[in-house]
Order: C-alpha cells, then structure tokens, then sequence
C-alpha cells in the first residue's frame, strides 16, 4: 500500500523542479557526504594544532591545501603530464594487447592450452618485482614506465575478453549458424557485442591500476613524473607536498575511472549500470 | 516433398564414451506448403531431429534431402525459430529482424520492406525502433518468428516456439502463426510437447516416442481450416487428442 503511493506521488512530482528540501529528503546521501567530509577534515586540522602533531608526521589539511596551490602554480602540472602519459601509453599498450590476445585465446583452444600457463606463470609474478629490470632494460625514461604500465594493463583485459567472448548464449550462436553465418560473422555480430560488458569491467580495473603501475615504474627510478615527486618531497621531509601529490594522483585516477564508466554507458547502452562481471585482477 | 527423411538415425557419443541412440530410423516427408507438427516427451529426440533438418547437427546415418539434395549444412532457404527468441539486445527490432538479411549478405533495402510487412504481420510495426528488452516475452518471439520469415525461406522450422509463454499468450500465437502460415505459405515443422497445440496448428501431426528415439504414429488432422480457437472444444478436437495421448498413457511428461 505505502509502496504504490510513495510511487504514485513520485509520478506527480516528477516533471516540476525540485526543491532543495526534496532533494535532501530523496537523496540523504549527499548531506551526510558533505557533514562527514567536512567533520572529518575539520577534526584532522584541530588534532593537529591541538596536538601539535609535528609537520613531518601529519601535515595539517590547511598545509596540504598550500602545497596543493603552490604545486598547481609551480611544477605539478609538468610532473602530473608525464605520469599521466605513461598511464595513458601504458594502459593503451597493455590493454589492446591483453584483447587481441584474448580474443585468439578465446577462439582457438590450441592457442589457449599452449599459451595458458606461461600467462598464468607471468600474472602470479608481482610486478614490483619485476619493475626493476625493466628500468635496466627500457631506461630510466617514460619507456620502461609504459612498459610496467602495460604488464600491469594487460592481464585484466584478457582475462575479460576471453570470458566475454565465451559468454554468448549457446541458442544464439546454433541460431546464427542456422541462417548460414560464417565463424567470423558469429564473432563480428554476437560473441564481439557480447564480450563488451566484460571487455569494459577490465578497461575499468586496468585503468586504476595503470596509474598504480606508473607510479611504481617512477618510484623504481625515474627522472620526473609524480611518483619521482612523491620520493623527492618524501626525502625532503615536505610531508604536506606528499599529500598533495597523493590528491592529484587519486583525482587522477577517479578522473579516468569516471570517463571510462561514461563510455562504456554509452558503449554498453543496452545494458544497465549494475555489473556483475568478473574481474580481472 | 520439400523434406524427405528416410531411416535416420543419431547417436551420441557422450564424453564418457556413452553412445545415446537419440534418433531411430525416422522416416517421413514433408510436402510443399504442409504444416507438420512433432510431438513427444521430453528428450525424445524432436530438437535433434530439427537441428539435423536445420543443418547445424551432423546425422550418424540414414538420408535427409531438401528438394531432393541431401541436408548436410545450414541452408539459406530455411528458417528456425527456438523455445528462447535470442534476440540481439544491442539492436533494434527491426535490425534484429535483418539478420538474415545481413548474414547472407542479401539487399537491404529490397529485404527491409519485407521485415517490415513480418513485423505489420505480427503486429509490431510500431516497435521497430525499439530495443528487445522493451518488449514483452510473446512480443520477443513475435520479433524472433519475423527473423525466421524476413528471408523468404521456403521452410520454418520451429522447436518449442511457444513453450515459455503463459498460456493466454501461447493460444493468440497458435492462432496467429496460422494466420501467417496461410498467408506466407510456408512449409512449417514445428515441435511442441503440448498435444492440443499439436493438432490445432497441424496437416499432420507426427507423434515420437524416446529411448531410442523413433516414430510412433503419424496422424492425419482432417479439421477444417481456418481454425478458430473454438475448435479445441468440439469432439472431433477431442478424438485427435485420444488418439495421440494413448501413446503415452505410461508417460506423465506431457501436457494434457
Ligand atoms: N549434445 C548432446 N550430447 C549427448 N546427448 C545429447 C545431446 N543432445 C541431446 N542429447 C540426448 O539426446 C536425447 C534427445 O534430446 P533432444 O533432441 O534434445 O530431445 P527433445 O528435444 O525431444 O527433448 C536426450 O536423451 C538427450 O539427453
Ligand atoms: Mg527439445
């Protein structure tokens, strides 16, 4: 009973502009985000000049807020460009080479029996600990860092591609067949289509970890990007530029886990936003 | 005859080396424009015998010929509709509809009209823009039938077209696939498990029994056509129905 008329009353409602109250009272979410965050950056600022917590443990948000604007006006931005460059390039590499790789392992069983477990071999391998010879071997340039990057993208893609690709429904496929389509066809018009939702679950894991992954490759040995800014403020105790990277970097990384989210609705426009795919990593 | 099948048999090898013997010698023809209906329990070998009709399953022996070439393929001048309508959910009705169409690589816009005279057909003209998760179940398979006709196939073979629909629905799309029979004039086959859907849609009803697999009986349906839904109740109806249900009288599997 109550259900049916809270839903009727939304009917009647919908359509005028709501007011702020309405809002509040709908999305009681959004207050309670805003009282939490300013509660807890507020409690963090009066622990520290109440504790008189030393700069170099804890900066105070106050600080992290000044090192943030001086960065914005000095050198971030240059730094934020390269990571950014070897997350994107690393992403890029990694994931096409994790779909392709996928989608052959997903049609061609000799494929995935001979390759298989040297994939497995390679993904059980921490990839921190392999960062290191890679700078031996790609430099201390943006190279190596893409490259860390990619084996880091990869590994979710084809993970996702080689599921997805198999996901078609049995009857879809004989049906397809039945009116004469050729195996690539089946691939181009269903199992293609089909695999997106996963295709797109992975796109999303690999892009927060690419950013993962070029801050590691920067940490390993780098010249410039804002992991080597992490090590140079951390070595010389600015804790409050530490934490102004670190918002940078997760803006970062909430930034593309946003753009990827909104192309793949735009891709994916058949299914709805919940996902319950596998992930990949 | 359109279809002729002659001692057909089908056996499964199962992955531990089981042999299923899932068709056995089945035999019968099916002539230009008939309505044929196949009706059996459960795993009694009915969507076997359309996959092999349809191309898709490889027969271990015996003779299938369409117009008097063997079957040893799928065939562009046959359509198949299943118990699920396995639309595409990234495309439109119409677009799901031009399947066909577009895997035979056959002219667009000529075809285009036609799906739109199978979607008028069925009365879905209106939804062609439309996405198939928008639509109802019995509209789906409405869309899924259309796909099976957009090619102008001279044979439909249909497996359990109606079986998940409630059954209000399911009589309006026996009645209305009768309606489109006569005026396609198709050649149908069309397995189902309900006996009553068995004789209301059929020429010729041919009745299977399982394990292995084989042909009881071949019944001729002598009603009228057009059929209205009303046929059901007269004692003619009545009589097909015995006539078929006494195969299975030991057997519960299937509807009344
Ligand atoms: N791919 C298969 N492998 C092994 N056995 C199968 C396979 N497909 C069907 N069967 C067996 O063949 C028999 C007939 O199946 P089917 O043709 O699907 O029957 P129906 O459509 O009448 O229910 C059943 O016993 C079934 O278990
Ligand atoms: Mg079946």
């Amino acid at each position: 009973m109550s259900r049916a008329s809270s839903e009727e009353h939304e009917l009647i409602e919908s359509g005028k502009p709501r007011t702020l109250a309405q809002t509040l009272r709908e999305k009681p979410e959004i207050p309670l985000a805003v009282v939490l965050f300013v509660g807890l950056v507020g409690g963090w600022e009066l622990a520290v000049r109440l504790f008189e917590i030393p700069k170099i443990v804890l900066p105070a948000p106050s600080a992290v807020a000044l090192a943030l604007w001086n960065g914005m006006q000095g050198d971030f931005l240059k730094h934020f460009g390269i990571t950014f460059y070897e997350t994107i390039a690393g992403f890029v590499l990694g994931s096409a080479t994790g779909l392709v790789l996928g989608a052959l392992i997903s049609q061609f069983r000799l494929l995935e029996r001979t390759l298989y477990p040297y994939i497995v071999a390679f993904q059980t391998l921490p990839k921190v600990a392999i960062a290191p010879i890679i700078v031996i071997w790609f430099g201390y340039g943006v190279t190596s860092k893409i490259v860390i990057t990619a084996t880091i993208a990869f590994f979710p893609l084809l993970a996702n591609t080689i599921v997805g690709l198999r996901s078609a429904p049995q009857e879809q496929i004989e049906l397809m067949v039945a009116f004469t389509a050729t195996r690539w066809q089946v691939f181009r018009l269903a199992r293609l289509p089909q695999a997106l939702p996963y295709i797109f679950v992975g796109l999303d894991v690999a892009i927060v970890l690419s950013v993962i992954g070029a801050i590691v490759g920067e940490f390993v040995g780098a010249q410039a990007g804002l992991g080597y800014l992490i090590l140079q403020k951390n070595f010389n105790m600015d804790m409050a530029g530490v934490f102004a990277i670190l918002i940078v970097l997760s803006g970062m990384g909430i930034g593309l886990h946003l753009l990827v989210n909104a192309i793949q609705r735009r891709v994916v426009f058949w299914m709805d936003g919940s996902s319950d795919r596998v992930m990949g990593a | 005859m359109l279809i002729e099948v002659a001692g057909l048999n089908k056996v499964y090898r199962t992955r531990e080396g089981e042999d299923i013997h899932a068709l056995s010698d089945v035999s019968f023809g099916v002539g230009e424009g008939e309505f044929v209906t196949v009706v059996g329990p459960s795993g009694c070998g009915k969507s076997t015998l359309l996959k092999i009709l349809a191309g898709t399953l490889r027969r271990t022996s015996g003779g299938v010929h369409m117009r008097g070439r063997p079957i040893d393929g799928p065939s562009r001048d046959v359509g198949v509709v299943f118990q699920a309508p396995v639309l595409l959910p990234w495309r439109t009705v119409l677009e799901n509809v031009m399947l066909p169409i577009e895997i035979q690589k056959r002219d667009r816009e000529k075809f285009a009209l036609q799906a739109q005279h199978f979607l008028k057909l069925v009365g879905l003209e209106a939804f062609s823009g439309k996405y198939p998760n928008e639509l109802s179940g019995g509209m789906q398979q409405r869309v899924g039938i259309s796909r099976a006709l957009v090619h102008d196939p001279a044979l439909l073979l249909m497996d359990e077209p109606f079986g998940a629909l409630d059954a209000m629905t399911r009589e309006s799309m026996n009645l209305e696939l009768l309606r489109i029979w006569n005026e396609s004039k198709k050649t149908v086959l069309l397995v189902t498990h309900s006996i009553p859907e068995a004789v209301y849609l059929a020429d010729r009803v041919i009745v299977m029994s399982p394990r292995p697999g084989r042909i009881s009986e071949i019944i001729k349906v002598d009603l009228p056509r057009p059929r209205p839904l009303e046929i059901i109740n007269s004692e003619a109806f009545g009589r097909h129905v015995v006539a078929i249900r006494k195969h299975f009288q030991s057997l519960s599997a299937l509807d009344a």
